[in-house]
């Protein structure tokens, strides 16, 4: 009776395993769409991932790419489009309406489920942000269609069913989730999950302006304020090139600076693992891994962290792996490229020395 | 006010296991608890009701056993709980899942009169999906307020609300109306230590059970596994990566030794990252 925890595998001719035939009725959807997520401005780089990743399912299916634009000003959605279609759409869907100037569930839910049963996309992929959650699961109940939350991995099996892979029970297991006979199949994605494509200027596609029919006085909720985040000093964790963390190995809060220090030197950002944000060592926003952020930079030093299953799958987007841990048993080291056994208090204040002199002296150098 | 909130009774993951061979889920011996994320509902849901007087009802489908969960919101000081059980609801998803506690609210209206706010948990540990409380909202036309990390202003007379809401970038300030299905921030309250009378009245007090039927379920075809437009067609453990990390700095003689070796091997490894963090470095 669980939500969402998984259920015994489909046997054949089992119940579920009657669910294969696909209802004639849902037999003319097709494509992948991406809801693209803009706002103040921008597209949020989780939906040109997302892009990456539904141009190699639409390939697979030889369907066509669409990027979903919904906004308030028109302009700024056709210039956005152009991004959505460097990044790898054929189509780009755009809803500019005043009353969606910014995101609210209601008008929002209902231009996305308006424009699924008009053009009936097949796949439906949205980022597992704030944004992303509120809108997709009203989605979903909406059209009374299947959601699988936070994949990690999406292909199309032999029978061009979407297969979704998420991690489940606290990151101890993964599961394969198929929506087999309902329309669209939809998925939501983290942010850094999957990697962002290069963008390719020169690639140009369609646009498809919807008309949307709303009306502001049909609408219950107001925006009536929005306080932006002052360029809060963590938003860049999920972005940094490199990424410095420590864990229950650090033995005090005050080691934390330790982290810190090297993070600086690199110009990284820096985190930790969860018990240190449960201990007050840390705020929230810099907990690294299934319940925390999720983290791709071209180099990750864990110091004190023993490599829990759901601080890895956090982290294993990154590049280059260096662990430090007292305990060369620690399962860090399985997953990590580079490891010392070694007191992360001793070695990170001397590889912050080391970094710090190596690039200077390159900087003469060179 | 009359408030419900819902919660779910989830194994306290820091205990599960996984059995090596079989891939399943050891359960045997793992202690429940109420999902985290739903106590700061809770604590929200009888705040509310300590100002403005009401009654909070807490609700939850599951197995006979979650009624464990229920009892223990009463020793929080909730009023009434109720516990929808069926076989029929085995194996739902996120969407047969909200159908069925659609269903329970609507029942629990029908016995108790409509909630001014219903209170979902922003998602569960176990399942962490985060779909069942919009799918219930949508379900039953309530206003959809989700990330909420405060409650500034409420006026049950006039049915309003205003909210903070946790938005990628910044905080919305939103101002809305009743009936509302809200689900709160961690860290936006603490649940309070129950009272001793509650704690009495919790051991004693009878948790409301209803089967399908009871709860005016009918069509059962929205219900489990059959209600269930996912299905899990495989369960398994992460694959294990075949080569571990190479260790550096084995007999070198002090730390800044071993932290020069390291430095070669990365660079070594991502040698144009060295270039990048110089450039970077400059630019400081
Ligand atoms: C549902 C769920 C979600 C979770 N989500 C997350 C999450 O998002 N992120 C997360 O990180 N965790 C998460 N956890 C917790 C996770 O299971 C681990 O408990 C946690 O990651 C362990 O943190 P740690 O490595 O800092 O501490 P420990 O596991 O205690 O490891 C400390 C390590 O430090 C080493 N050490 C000790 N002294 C030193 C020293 N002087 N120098 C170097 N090394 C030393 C030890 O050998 C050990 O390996 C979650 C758990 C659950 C159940």
């Amino acid at each position: 009776m669980n939500s969402s925890a998984p259920r015994p595998p489909a046997a054949a001719g089992s119940r579920a395993g009657m669910k294969k035939e696909l209802p004639e009725h849902f037999r003319s959807y097709k494509h992948v769409w991406v809801f693209i997520e803009f706002e103040q401005g921008e597209i949020h780089p989780v939906s040109l991932e997302l892009l990456g990743e539904g141009r190699k399912l639409a390939d697979r299916l030889q369907v066509e790419l669409a990027g979903v634009l919904l906004g308030g000003c028109g302009a700024a959605l056709t210039g956005a489009a152009g991004i959505c279609h460097s990044y790898g759409a054929d189509v780009v869907y755009v809803a500019a309406h005043p009353v969606l100037a910014d995101y609210r569930n209601e008008p929002y839910t209902r231009v996305m489920t308006d424009l699924v049963r008009k053009f009936e996309p097949e796949i439906m992929l949205l980022g597992a942000t704030v944004l992303g959650r509120d809108l997709a699961g009203s989605v979903a109940t909406t059209l009374q269609t299947g959601l699988t939350a936070d994949c990690t991995e999406l292909a199309i099996d032999d029978e061009r069913s979407l297969a979704a892979t998420r991690p489940t029970f606290g990151g101890s297991l993964l599961c394969t989730i198929h929506t087999l006979n309902f329309r669209p199949q939809m998925a939501t994605v983290r942010p850094r999950v999957m990697p962002l494509p290069a963008p390719d200027t020169s690639r140009t596609g369609r646009i498809i302006e919807y008309q949307a029919e709303l009306e502001e006085s049909d609408i219950v909720t107001k925006v009536i304020d929005f306080l932006a985040d002052r360029n809060s000093e963590s938003s860049q964790l999920a972005f940094a090139d490199v990424v410095v963390a420590g864990g229950l190995g650090l033995r005090s809060a005050e080691n934390i600076s330790l982290v810190q220090d090297l993070a600086h030197v690199l110009g990284g950002d820096w985190g930790g693992s969860r018990p240190l944000v449960q201990k007050g060592w840390i705020p929230s926003d810099r907990q690294i891994g299934q319940t925390g952020k999720t983290i791709r930079p071209r180099l990750y030093i864990a110091a004190g962290i023993s490599g829990a299953i759901q601080h890895r799958v956090g982290v294993e987007g990154s590049d280059l792996i260096v662990a430090i841990n007292t305990d060369p048993n620690a399962p860090i080291f399985e997953f990590a490229h580079l490891g010392v056994v070694g007191d992360a208090t001793v070695l990170l204040p001397a590889l912050t020395e080391a970094f710090r002199s190596r690039l200077a002296v390159n900087r003469l150098a060179g | 006010m009359r408030i419900f909130v819902c919660i779910k009774q989830v194994p306290d993951s820091a205990q599960i296991r996984v059995h090596p061979v079989t891939n399943t889920i050891m359960r045997q011996g793992v202690p429940t608890i109420i999902n985290p994320y739903d106590l700061f509902g809770l604590e929200e849901a009888l705040r509310l009701r300590d100002r403005f007087g009401g009654e909070v009802t807490v609700m939850t489908m599951g197995p006979p056993m979650a009624s464990d969960s229920l009892r223990k919101a009463l020793t929080y000081g909730a009023d009434r709980a109720v516990l929808l059980t069926d076989r029929f609801f085995a194996g739902s998803d996120t969407l047969a899942t909200s159908y069925a506690l659609a269903n329970l609210i609507q029942k629990a209206s029908e016995n108790w009169g409509q909630p001014d706010i219903v209170f979902c948990g922003k998602q569960t540990i176990d399942g962490d999906t985060a779909q069942v409380g919009p799918g219930i909202a949508r379900r039953l036309g309530l206003t959809q307020l989700t990330y909420v990390s405060s409650i500034d202003e409420i006026d049950p007379s006039h049915g309003t609300i205003t909210v903070r809401r946790r938005a990628d970038h910044g905080v919305q300030v939103l101002q809305s109306r009743l009936p509302a299905m809200i689900t709160m921030m961690e860290g936006s309250n603490e649940i309070r230590r129950g009272r001793i009378e509650d704690a009495l009245r919790a051991a004693s007090a009878e948790v409301v059970q209803w089967n399908a039927a009871a709860a005016g379920i009918t069509d059962l075809g929205h219900c489990g596994l059959r209600g269930s437009p996912t299905v899990v067609k495989k369960v398994f453990a992460p694959p294990s990566r075949e080569e571990k990390a190479t260790l550096v700095g084995e007999g070198a003689a002090n730390p800044a030794a071993v932290a020069n070796d390291l430095i070669t091997q990365i660079f070594a490894r991502q040698p144009v990252l060295e270039g990048d963090l110089m450039h970077a470095a400059a630019r400081h």
